[in-house]
């Protein structure tokens, strides 16, 4: 199969992802748009691995899981506790800290 | 004897301590340790005149040094070494025994006029201290420790003119008297510091037997210096703004200023630094100018104030325009400015001393317009007050007659034309003061009765003063009758000074006088100015109110616009100035500042709103910028 198919794949992920986290509102599924980046980006990471046959590329891929976890653990922590204090989980609504 | 002459100012100095740090607790006492101060001072100064009278020539100079003041030991050119040191001569001999003679009488005196005043201790203090300041000034035996005292002389009348510092015009008077002060003080300290840089000594000793060496520009960049500084002490013109609005003290306060210390300083500056002036015939010359000058505008400011004291005042500046002129004149006048001094010491103490009797009589009154026929009411005051009118006009044998025509016969004698002027003036201002003290006696003493009553309609009634106001104004009466014949006996005045002012010079008078001749004169001239004065006030009525009289009286009245002149020359340019740039610090600096800021202030806050708070604005902005990177990169690469 021609790996470019892969790399038009990881592209079209990386696009719906950014589009999320710019136009919707929930924290949590900006939050899954931030996951599906991430994602798309460990794809290209080893195509091109398996593209120049090179395992760099697949080591970084287990790094940005790894990193990805912890923030995940992170972040939904964060949500949740905002939930917990605003009985909200609009991103729009946590917008204090500004001008 | 030698070593007590530190207790000379010592004692007063120690008075005005006792009663100031004593505070409150004094204040039972406080008048009567302050006049035996004063006393104990004149009693040691008696003391050490006659001991200098025991010895003779070269040792009748006694000094003493008491400690170390500033001693920096030599590496530099000049090492600095400022000593308080005490010389006694025969010059500061007769200025101690003035100081503490006439200042114990008027201690005495002030006893009875401040009796009613509850700041009477405080009120002797400041005299003490007034006493020690003035002491120390005439016995130092360097400029430095002149200078302490020339200081201490502003603090002590600053005080006491400000004394009734309730009165807005006293405070005034006190704050104006130390400011004009300060500009003399100013020509005083450069002329130290010219002596020092050029002499590399302050002692009077070693400045006046190097002077010869200095440059005639230095000499005389040195004597005008110190003629700014008799200026300011002595009120001479242009400084003479002063010593009007000092009449705002107690009057024997007044006293003290014009008799025996104070306005004196000017003149002992100038005799006591004769060694420069004979060297420097320019700052001479100066000194004459302003001497002449300030005799007749004193004279002519006395002729219009009908303020007794204000009108004494006036005759102060023109008496002590007199010792300046002669002073100026060089060797043939230094010791009759110093004899002038002293004579003028007792008559104008007298005088003072008289007029507050009459004002403590007349319930403060101080307008002449509103006495009249008081020599009944006043006997032993209008004794005294008429023979110091005697003395201050020339009345022969009193003691002005001998001091004052002898000025006269000097400034003739100067030669040249400077001489016909400078003595033209002398002669002109003796006029003038016979009339001024003639129309002061006459609208004090005689007439009829212009009494008015007070705000509360209480007639005054004129009463003799007690005794130790009366005792002090015959002490000096004495003085003021006597002290002109025993100093001209031999000239045993002019001769107890040689020593100090150089061997005196003869001088010639020009054009055919003879010291007969101009004595006549002088006498005619007073008789002229006593007759102009009898026929204008003693013959008609005096008016209660002041008529407009010519521009000259309107003149005279507001000190020949001296005040105005110093408010339109120096004041309001000044306040200008000021303004000028507190207008252009507020518009122009700190207009910059404040503008720059508000530029800043005003972009941040524009920029401030892109920081909305929205999570996805932030995140657009972040593609949008990872967008324009990764594009630059292909742009680059490609």
């Amino acid at each position: 199969m021609n790996p470019d198919n892969y790399l038009f794949l990881s592209a079209l992920l990386f696009t719906i992802g950014a589009f999320g986290v710019l136009i919707r509102r929930n924290a949590i599924v900006v939050f899954m748009c931030v996951e599906l980046m991430l994602n798309a980006v460990n794809l290209t990471l080893v195509t091109f691995s398996r593209m120049h046959g090179d395992l760099t590329g697949q080591v970084i891929a287990f790094f940005t899981m790894v990193v990805a976890a912890a923030e995940v653990v992170v972040g939904l922590a964060i949500i949740v506790s905002v939930f917990r204090t605003r009985r909200s989980a609009s991103v729009d609504d946590a917008n204090l800290l500004k001008y | 004897m030698e070593s007590l002459i530190w207790l000379v100012p010592g004692l007063p100095l120690f008075g005005a301590a006792i009663l100031l740090l004593g505070g409150k607790r004094t204040n039972a006492w406080g008048h009567l340790l302050g006049c035996l101060a004063a006393l104990g001072s004149f009693a040691l100064a008696a003391g050490l005149f006659f001991t200098m009278l025991g010895k003779h020539g070269a040792a009748r100079s006694m000094h003493q040094h008491l400690y170390s003041w500033v001693p920096v030991p030599g590496t530099g050119q000049h090492p600095f070494q400022a000593d308080v040191a005490f010389q006694l001569d025969q010059l500061s001999v007769v200025f101690i025994l003035l100081i503490t003679g006439v200042g114990s009488l008027i201690h005495i005196y002030s006893i009875g006029y401040m009796s009613h005043d509850p700041e009477r201790r405080k009120f002797f203090s400041y005299l003490n201290l007034f006493l020690a300041a003035m002491l120390i000034l005439v016995l130092a035996d360097n400029y430095l420790l002149l200078y302490v005292g020339w200081e201490g002389v502003g603090l002590a009348s600053y005080l006491l003119i400000g004394f009734w510092q309730a009165k807005p015009s006293a405070a005034a008077a006190a704050k104006k008297a130390f400011v004009v002060n300060r500009v003399g003080d100013v020509g005083l300290s450069i002329a130290i510091m010219l002596m020092f840089v050029t002499f590399g000594s302050f002692n009077f000793g070693t400045v006046f037997g190097t002077a010869g060496g200095a440059s005639k520009g230095t000499l005389t960049a040195i004597g005008i210096m110190l003629l700014l500084a008799a200026c300011g002490k002595s009120a001479q013109f242009p400084l003479q703004s002063w010593l009007g609005d000092a009449m705002e003290g107690p009057t024997p306060v007044s006293a003290l200023i014009h008799a025996a210390t104070m306005v004196t300083a000017g003149v002992y500056l100038i005799v006591r630094s004769h060694a420069i002036f004979d060297l420097s015939p320019t700052a001479r010359l100066l000194v004459t100018i302003v001497g002449a000058i300030t005799l007749l505008f004193g004279a002519i400011v006395g002729c219009a104030k009908d303020d007794i004291k204000k009108s004494l005042a006036g005759s102060t500046m023109s008496q002590i325009g007199y010792m300046i002129l002669a002073a100026g004149l060089g060797p043939i006048g230094y010791a009759f400015a110093i004899m002038h001094l002293v004579t003028h010491g007792f008559f104008k103490a007298g005088l003072f001393l008289g007029a507050g009797s009459v004002m403590h009589g007349m319930d403060d009154e101080v307008n002449m317009r509103h006495y009249g026929g008081l020599r009944k009411y006043m006997p032993i005051t209008f004794g005294t007050f008429f023979l110091g009118y005697l003395a201050i006009i020339g009345c022969p044998p009193f003691s002005g007659f001998y001091s004052k025509d002898k000025i006269i016969e000097a400034a003739f004698s100067k030669g040249g034309t400077s001489g016909w002027i400078l003595g033209g003036a002398a002669l002109l201002g003796a006029l003038i003061t016979a009339f001024y003290m003639t129309r002061m006696v006459i609208m004090t003493f005689f007439g009829e009765k212009r009494w008015v009553p007070d705000a509360e309609g209480h007639e005054p009634h004129p009463h003799e003063s007690p005794l130790s106001m009366g005792l002090p104004m015959l002490l000096l009466a004495v003085g003021s009758v006597a002290a002109g014949f025993l100093f001209s006996m031999n000239s045993a005045f002019v001769n107890w000074l040689e020593p100090v002012t150089g061997p005196r010079a003869e001088g010639k008078l020009p054009g055919g006088l003879n010291s007969t001749t101009l004595s006549i004169i002088t006498l005619a001239a007073v008789a002229v100015g006593v007759a102009i004065a009898v026929v204008k006030y003693g013959t008609g009525k005096v008016p209660a109110v002041a008529p407009r009289g010519s521009f000259i009286t309107v003149a005279a009245r507001k000190d020949l616009y001296g005040d105005a002149f110093n408010e339109a020359a120096l004041m309001r340019p000044g306040q200008y100035l000021t303004r000028t740039l507190v207008y252009t610090d507020n518009r122009g600096v700190d207009g910059a500042i404040n503008g720059l800021a508000a530029l800043v202030g005003g972009t941040s806050g524009r920029l401030r709103r892109l920081q909305t708070g929205f999570v996805r604005s932030y995140a657009l902005s972040m593609f949008g910028g990872a967008a324009a990177l990764v594009a630059a990169i292909l742009f680059a690469k490609l």
